[in-house]
């Protein structure tokens, strides 16, 4: 176990070392810099005043040797500054974090505990009206972009509400808070929650059909028993895979669902340092983003070796 | 279709009591809540060039002289003291002396004397390093030569010439009197003004905050306790935002006429106005390079194309047709429609000049079984490449068959620079409807927003002979005069003026706009909510 989880942890190392050199060089092949988008805003460029900006903020230094800064920095805990708002990048990330953390949160809480429970119901009375129903509704979250769905929420409220559910003030108190980010969690966790349903209810399927189940219910055991304790249990491996990559992806559908609610995240945020090619802000936030990601696989593994002794076992 | 939003824009001017505010009682207290588009560059106005950055911090500084808030249109004789308290010229004009206001302070309670005024030019003008990033507007004081103190209340600017138009580019929202000690990187972080509100927050992607200056020297002002700007990049939640009353009015210019009128049909009590918003779209054509070295083929591009269909498919006739200058009646120098008739391309008979366009091009060696290729550059920009796709059907009428490059927006600039174009369709805006400012930023000879490299000595003389002149009639028969021929020459061929709305709820009292700038009636000292 100990000797599995040292060596996961240097493939981490590893992983993160390549995705610091992608996204430095990815930048930088980009066309454009700082000094450009800067210009572009003033409707003109001043080779002088660009060459000073460039020199500035060390652009014109080797690429290796702004690698070293940055990552050099990193290691010591030093981010360095923004390009755009000139204040440290740590400053200006940090308050972001939690924002978009809670709803990432509130989107997975809310995918699971609504998608794994309706796959198996939807698994368990297959064929029947509701699971025609809840296919459909699997199917329309699956479909559905995730901005579309936003705006539509946003209408609704105006419409028959009077208000509007969007991020214009910090919220006062931990509910206002709750409520403020539910409405855009939930936006962007259906069609998660639409994905995990479909899969647990495949996955349900397959394993209610095999010998050990019929085993169960030869045994006498309640459906219930047989369904929660023995199928689930089985059926869950590749639902927990799922809810890994969702992770991930879910900061991906976070980026547009930020904009339309106007959430101050980092999810928005990473979109706008890259158009101003604000690299510090970019690469350690993508930095951020590749961490969180290595680490949630990490943790599923490990869930895998709990619930499966079979694995357990072979490690 | 133009006409019914014509109509609504005249409307809402009479209906919003854009002028009517001061007769009724102000209440103190509140906060304006104001939709915001995007991230502002900055908040240094000398050094950005946008509507982004001018119209949230403008209310945090104060200029020597202003546009008359109380007008509705910037023009040259309707410009009051601000920092300034009169002002003077002499040696027939080349010099300038402006009598300083007494007691005014600094946001951060140091007092404001000549020597912010001396300082706040000498760095706009280049001769001192003010560390500023960028110097945007740098052409606008191509002639003071000196600025001068005379003791603290008293500033005089040396010109190189008379130029009545320096008060009206002084007057604008870009051109705020600075603190001489604050550096550069903090204004564009957390900048200093004497205006009626104090910076308070710049969250990037988060919005701005401005909270009332107690010490503020109009007594009793400002009467709102501070200014929000939220940014909302989504126009369509911006709109939802303002209709569910979460916002009082959205960043001036940002909406589209059509968003104003569904705005309005959902609220119909919400004020709106249309207005220019100062931008056009123009053609850069680069005649330094074969093809368009030749001035033919520049006269047969410029003659395939209709300015009425771009203003039909674009904006369903709702922009305007001109040249340079603004047109009438918002604009006080644009061509009259009946001199805009004499102007080559601007008749009314587009079938006529495309066939004259057609004549020269088989002059040329060209027609329908010989199209010319032409590749037409464009930012990556949606309102540049649906005039772009506009322009590549219009050249096929003079047998010229065009292919849409679109380059993203951090290579468009420097690709101008490189001149690596052959015709580019450009988008640009200006913040003071002056012909001073338009020719010496975009069409003098070596100015960085001449993109083009347009370079004629005649019309140099002619732009200088205008910017000296102070009868309004005689510079204004000349100025058209000068607008016809950069047309003429396919200097940079304006193809449509743009135009924009602004919408706010009633109880926002006091906002006045000007009908031909969106650029310089940000200070809000005067703004009350009546709730």
């Amino acid at each position: 176990m100990l000797s599995y989880l040292i060596r996961r942890l240097l493939l981490m190392a590893l992983t993160l070392f390549g995705v610091s050199i992608a996204i430095f060089l990815l930048l930088r092949i980009v066309p454009g810099n700082i000094a450009d988008i800067l210009f572009d805003s003033a409707g003109l460029i001043d080779p002088a005043e660009k060459a000073k900006i460039v020199a500035d903020l060390g652009l014109d230094l080797p690429l290796y040797q702004q690698y070293w800064q940055w990552i050099g920095g990193l290691l010591q805990g030093d981010l360095g500054y923004s390009y755009v708002s000139e204040k440290p990048v740590l400053e200006e990330i940090a308050p972001r974090i939690p924002i978009t953390a809670k709803i990432a949160a509130l989107a997975l809480i809310f995918s699971v505990i609504a998608g794994v429970p309706l796959g198996v119901i939807s698994a368990v009375r297959q064929n029947t009206p509701l699971d025609y129903l809840l296919r459909v509704t699997s199917l329309s979250g699956l479909s559905m972009p995730s901005f579309w769905l936003g705006l539509l929420i946003l209408m609704a409220f105006v419409h028959y509400l009077g208000t509007i559910p969007i991020y214009d003030r910090e919220p006062a108190t931990f509910m206002a808070g709750f409520t403020m980010l539910a409405v855009p969690a939930a936006a962007v966790g259906f069609r998660s929650s639409a994905l995990i349903m479909r899969l647990t209810r495949s996955s349900m399927l397959e394993v209610l059909r095999q010998d050990f189940v019929r085993t169960a219910r030869s045994k006498g055991l309640s459906e219930g028993a047989v369904t929660y304790n023995h199928a689930l249990r089985n059926a869950l491996l590749p639902v927990i895979t799922t809810i890994g990559i969702e992770v991930a992806f879910l900061f991906g559908g976070l980026i547009v669902t930020e904009t339309v609610f106007n959430i101050p995240g980092v999810a928005r945020f990473l979109v706008e340092a890259i158009r101003w090619r604000d690299y510090p802000m970019v690469q350690n936030l993508v930095m951020f983003t590749a961490t969180i990601v290595v680490v949630v696989n990490l943790i599923v593994d490990l869930i895998y070796m709990v619930i499966d002794p079979r694995i357990r076992y072979s490690e | 279709m133009a006409a019914l939003l014509g109509r609504m824009a005249v409307a809402c001017l009479v209906s919003a009591g854009v002028f009517a505010g001061s007769a009724l009682a102000q209440k103190q207290g509140g906060v304006l809540k104001v939709t915001h588009r995007d991230n502002p560059p900055s908040a240094s106005i000398h050094e950005e060039a946008t509507i982004s950055t001018d119209m949230p911090f403008m209310a945090v500084f104060n200029n020597l002289v202003i546009f008359d808030p109380e007008s509705s249109q910037n023009r040259p004789d309707r410009i009051v003291p601000d920092l300034a308290t009169s002002w003077t010229t002499e040696d027939g004009g080349k010099r300038v002396v402006f009598k300083l206001r007494e007691g005014v302070r600094w946001h951060d309670g140091k007092p404001f004397t000549s020597a912010d005024v001396k300082c706040t030019w000498d760095i706009v003008t280049g001769r001192v390093d003010g560390k500023m990033r960028k110097n945007p507007r740098k052409t606008w004081w191509w002639n003071i030569k000196e600025v001068t103190t005379n003791g603290p209340n008293e500033v005089t600017f040396q010109l190189g010439s008379p130029q009545p138009s320096l008060l009206v580019m002084m007057a604008g929202g870009f051109s705020p009197v600075y603190p001489c000690h604050v550096t550069g990187p903090q204004m564009r972080t957390n900048p200093i003004g004497t205006g009626p509100f104090k910076f308070v927050q710049f969250k990037q992607n988060e919005g701005i905050k401005l909270a009332r200056n107690p010490d503020y020297w109009k007594p009793g002002k400002p009467y709102l306790d501070g200014i929000e700007y939220t940014i909302i990049p989504s126009r369509a939640t911006a709109i939802l935002a303002l209709v569910a009353g979460r916002h009082d009015l959205t960043l001036t210019g940002e909406l589209n006429p059509e968003n104003a009128k569904e705005i309005q049909t959902q609220v119909p009590q919400m004020q709106c106005i249309v207005q220019p918003s100062n931008t056009q779209g123009n053609l850069l054509i680069n005649r330094d390079k074969p093809p368009f070295d030749d001035e033919r083929l520049r006269r047969a591009l410029v003659l395939s194309i209709d300015r009425k269909a771009f203003s039909e498919i674009l904006s369903r006739g709702v922009n305007k047709i001109g040249g340079a200058m603004l047109a009438p009646p918002e604009g006080i120098w644009g061509w009259s429609p009946e001199y805009m008739e004499t102007v080559p391309g601007y008749g009314g008979d587009v079938e006529k000049s495309r066939e004259e366009g057609r004549k020269i091009m088989r002059e040329l060696g060209y027609g329908p079984d010989k199209m010319m290729p032409l590749k037409v550059s464009t930012r990556n920009v949606a309102s540049y490449r649906d005039s772009s796709v506009i322009l590549i059907d219009h050249l096929k009428s003079v047998y010229i068959q065009g292919e849409l490059e679109v380059l993203d927006s951090s290579v468009w600039y420097a690709k101008m620079l490189k001149k690596d174009y052959a015709v580019g369709m450009n988008v640009q805006g200006t913040g003071i409807d002056d012909p001073d400012v338009q020719f010496f930023e975009n069409y003098t000879c070596g100015s960085e927003r001449n993109y083009t490299g347009y370079c004629n000595p005649e019309l140099e003389k002619l732009y200088r002979a205008q910017s000296q002149m102070t009868d309004f009639e005689t510079r204004k028969k000349l100025v058209w005069d000068i607008d016809k021929k950069l047309q003429e020459d396919a200097a940079r061929p304006v193809i449509y003026q743009s135009q924009g709305a602004t919408c706010w709820w009633p109880h926002v009292k006091g906002l006045k706009l000007a009908i031909n700038s969106i650029y310089n009636h940000w200070r809000f000292d005067d703004v009350w909510l009546e709730r």
